[in-house]
């Protein structure tokens, strides 16, 4: 620690290089960050699935609905808990911009079902009680600026007309990585003004053991094989998974962005630290001619660029973090937007690795200086 | 007086491991950026040629694409005898059109991914000339039989010509391949509206939307105002080529800003690059540029020369950075549009105008980074720079 001072001398003798270097690791830890939020936006479907929920659709496509009916053959298919459906409907609100997902949910099931959306039982009861009623998610609600008790008009596109809704519950989640973002409406609502009744977009069943994910899958599956209408049952995690990967392959621009960036920045701090030790090669000798030893050299010019790596490192990524916090920038199209803690410990050990490797090379240098050679050469 | 331009290059190549790094952190940086942009244009290049000029859509009002949209028959034939339709050998050129999505496995992963399946009108090649059959034949009317996008046959597992495959309910037959021009509908399969609507147990008279073929371009306002005017229909009516730039908005939004703020990042952090770069050009140089000074050349020359060569790093840089992404043209990808839920394979394009941007910014980039450093060499004091080691 006593030479700490020593340290912080050279890093200001030359302050705009030193801002420099650190604005370097800055933008390139601020942008694995960014890489690493939009990876998250697209894939937290995936993350927090829940092990032991199902998801039923019909085999031919998510947009083709499947029988009110099924629900009781799904209760009494072995290894399934509990049943419930839902529906999407497609709705504007204001501005076809303001993307917002609707689901007419059937209400208890489905709450059940997903034990981290949290709502106050009074605000339950109002909602169960309204006809017109609507639940929506903290996110959507501050978005919008909606309250208790406001009716909010939606312009239906798939199941046409103008809907009125009267909000009467906000739910919220305990994780930050959980959806808050849905609205909730009640399901016989929405199939008694559809033409065609007891339609159902998917079913969402609860299975007694994780373990038996594949089996019961594939029993719901033979069960209903060769009607009119056949199901596809997968695991919540594989359908949020498939749906990631039908997006286009984000995990690759991302990763090869994070390759060139990081391999940029490498460049740029090691040609940094190298011209460093080439301009101090005097300082260096007359610190071992006074009796450093060689390994403190090295370890003194490795410190200084591990100094810069974490400084600028922690910054970008605290940047990063507040970006997080402002929220999706797309206007809905990306529900979650959250930076998590594990990312940035792996950051700060990702901006330490790029210091030392930066680092190494000139350190290697200053410690095989011969002193002799060094003051001579000056 | 001016100092000559050799001096610059010959310092860079005298320099070269600090050039080499500016360089490639400028060329990085373009990159990404052309490649980001290469990707929105390219989606939405593919969308929007598969509209053509003088091809319209008819939707029901108030629908936002064709998923969510109505047409009677008795509908379409109002829409068949309006001015402005062209007229093939079979009568009018309109095409109503039912679309399914159906989840096929695709080759490259091996989990489902969604297919646009388009029942369309026997007349559906003379409505788009554009599309063309390229093996195999076109499907006859009545039957359960297949037509398959390019893009289709090779992306997705069981779509080959003569395979014969299960959904909806009946066995249908692959026919026929057709190329479309590198639009949408290469990645849609096609089939007879009224086979595809018995199929899927739809009622029969009810179609999605009708595609109608204009006389000409000129043609669609007259149209237009025949059709929003009859008390008989509530449609809407949108030029093909409106209608599918509608439908790439949302992902090309998307890429364009997350693209743009990407690369606005990586931009701030190549020009802490290039200022690093320049900074120690100069501060090991101090001495060269106070002997210039000396010799008489102005601050004015050395802020030029300094910028030059800021410059001349940064093209370097840039071209590279574009010579790097030429070979992502045509490269193919797919993606989901966002308003049909189904995937499109569409293909990078870099286009000249692109490389033109990216040049652009690398100079600019090598502009912001060259400047200060170039104002701090002018200024120094010569007899200063000149004691100095």
């Amino acid at each position: 620690m006593k030479y700490l001072h020593l340290l912080t001398a050279n890093l200001k003798r030359k302050k705009i290089r030193t801002v420099l270097t650190i604005g370097s690791f800055v933008v390139a830890l601020f942008l694995f960050g960014l890489l690493v939020i939009v990876r998250g936006a697209f894939s937290q479907g995936v993350d927090i699935a829940g092990v032991d929920r199902l998801f039923i659709i019909n085999k031919v496509s998510i947009i083709q609905s499947l029988p009110l009916a099924y629900r009781d053959r799904l209760l009494a298919t072995p290894g399934v808990k509990e049943v419930t459906f839902s529906n999407w409907f497609g709705g504007v609100y204001q501005d076809p911009k303001n993307f917002i997902p609707f689901f007419a949910v059937d209400e208890e099931s489905y709450r059940q079902m997903y034990p981290e959306f949290h709502i106050d039982d009074d605000q339950w009861a109002a909602f169960m009680g309204d006809r017109e009623g609507a639940v929506v998610g903290a996110k959507t609600a501050k978005r919008f600026g909606w309250k208790i008790g406001d009716r909010i008009p939606i312009m239906g596109t798939i199941y046409p007309g103008n809907w009125e809704f009267n909000i009467r519950g906000i739910y919220t989640a305990k994780r930050p990585q959980d959806d808050t973002t849905q609205f909730w409406f009640h399901w016989k609502r929405l199939d008694e003004s559809s033409p065609q009744k007891g339609a159902v977009g998917w079913y969402i069943v609860r299975i007694k053991n994780p373990d038996d994910a594949a089996k019961v899958a594939k029993s719901i599956d033979d069960e209903f094989a060769n009607s009119p209408y056949e199901t596809k049952t997968d695991t919540e995690k594989a359908f949020a998974a498939s749906w990631v990967k039908q997006m286009g392959n984000i995990e690759f621009l991302i990763l090869s962005i994070g390759a060139v960036v990081f391999f940029t920045l490498l460049l740029v701090t090691g040609n940094t630290m190298a011209i460093a030790v080439r301009e101090r090669t005097a300082e260096l000798a007359v610190l071992k001619a006074v009796g450093f030893s060689d390994t403190f050299v090295m370890v003194f010019v490795l410190a200084e660029s591990l100094f810069l790596a974490f400084i600028g490192g922690g910054l970008g990524l605290l940047l990063a973090k507040g970006w997080s916090l402002m929220g999706d920038p797309t206007g809905g199209l990306l529900p979650f937007f959250y930076f998590p803690v594990k990312f940035m410990i792996a950051g700060i050990l990702l901006a330490l690795a790029v210091g030392t490797i930066a680092g190494i090379l000139p350190a290697i240098s200053a410690m095989r200086l011969r002193v002799v050679d060094a003051l001579r050469r000056v | 007086m001016a100092i000559p331009l050799i001096y610059n290059i010959r310092s860079v190549r005298a320099r070269w491991t600090s050039a080499v790094v500016a360089i490639l952190g400028v060329a990085g940086t373009v990159g990404v950026f052309i490649a980001m942009l290469a990707l929105a244009r390219g989606f939405k290049a593919t969308l929007v040629s598969s509209g053509s000029p003088d091809n319209a859509i008819v939707s029901r009002a108030g629908s936002s694409s064709e998923m969510d949209s109505a047409i009677t028959l008795t509908q379409e034939r109002v829409v068949e005898d309006t001015v402005g339709v062209a007229r093939g050998k079979d009568g009018p050129l309109v095409s109503p059109e039912v679309v399914v999505v159906v989840a096929f496995p695709l080759r490259s992963t091996g989990t489902d991914a969604n297919v646009e399946v388009r029942g369309v009108s026997p007349k559906v090649l003379e409505v788009r000339p554009s599309v063309k059959m390229m093996a195999g034949r076109f499907f006859q009317p009545g039957l359960n039989e297949l037509v398959v996008g390019r893009n289709v046959a090779h992306e997705y597992v069981g779509l080959d010509l003569g395979d014969s495959l299960r959904f909806g309910g009946a066995t249908w037959t692959v026919v026929g391949v057709f190329d479309a021009g590198g639009s949408a509908f290469d990645s849609e399969v096609w089939c007879d509206s009224r086979v595809l609507n018995q199929t899927f147990k739809r009622p029969e008279d009810i179609f999605q939307s009708a595609t109608v073929h204009l006389t000409s371009p000129d043609a669609l306002n007259s149209f237009k105002d025949a059709l929003t005017s009859d008390p008989r229909l509530n449609v809407k009516v949108e030029r093909e080529i409106d209608y599918y730039d509608k439908q790439s908005r949302a992902l090309t939004t998307l890429i364009e800003i997350l693209g743009g703020i990407v690369a606005l990042v990586m931009g701030i952090g190549a020009v802490f690059g290039a200022l690093n770069t320049m900074y120690s050009a100069i501060t090991e140089r101090s001495r060269e540029i106070a002997t210039m000074r000396a010799l008489g050349f102005g601050a004015g020359s050395v802020v030029t020369s300094f910028i030059f060569e800021a410059l001349f790093i940064a093209f370097i840089g840039g071209a590279l950075g574009c010579l790097a992404v030429l070979p992502l043209n045509g490269f193919t990808t797919g993606a989901m549009n966002f308003q049909t839920f189904s995937h499109v394979a569409f293909a990078f394009r870099v286009t000249p105008v692109l490389l033109g941007i990216g040049v652009v910014f690398a100079l600019f980039m090598g502009f912001v980074g060259g400047v200060p450093p170039a104002i701090r060499a002018a200024i120094r004091p010569i007899a200063a720079s000149l004691r100095e080691l």
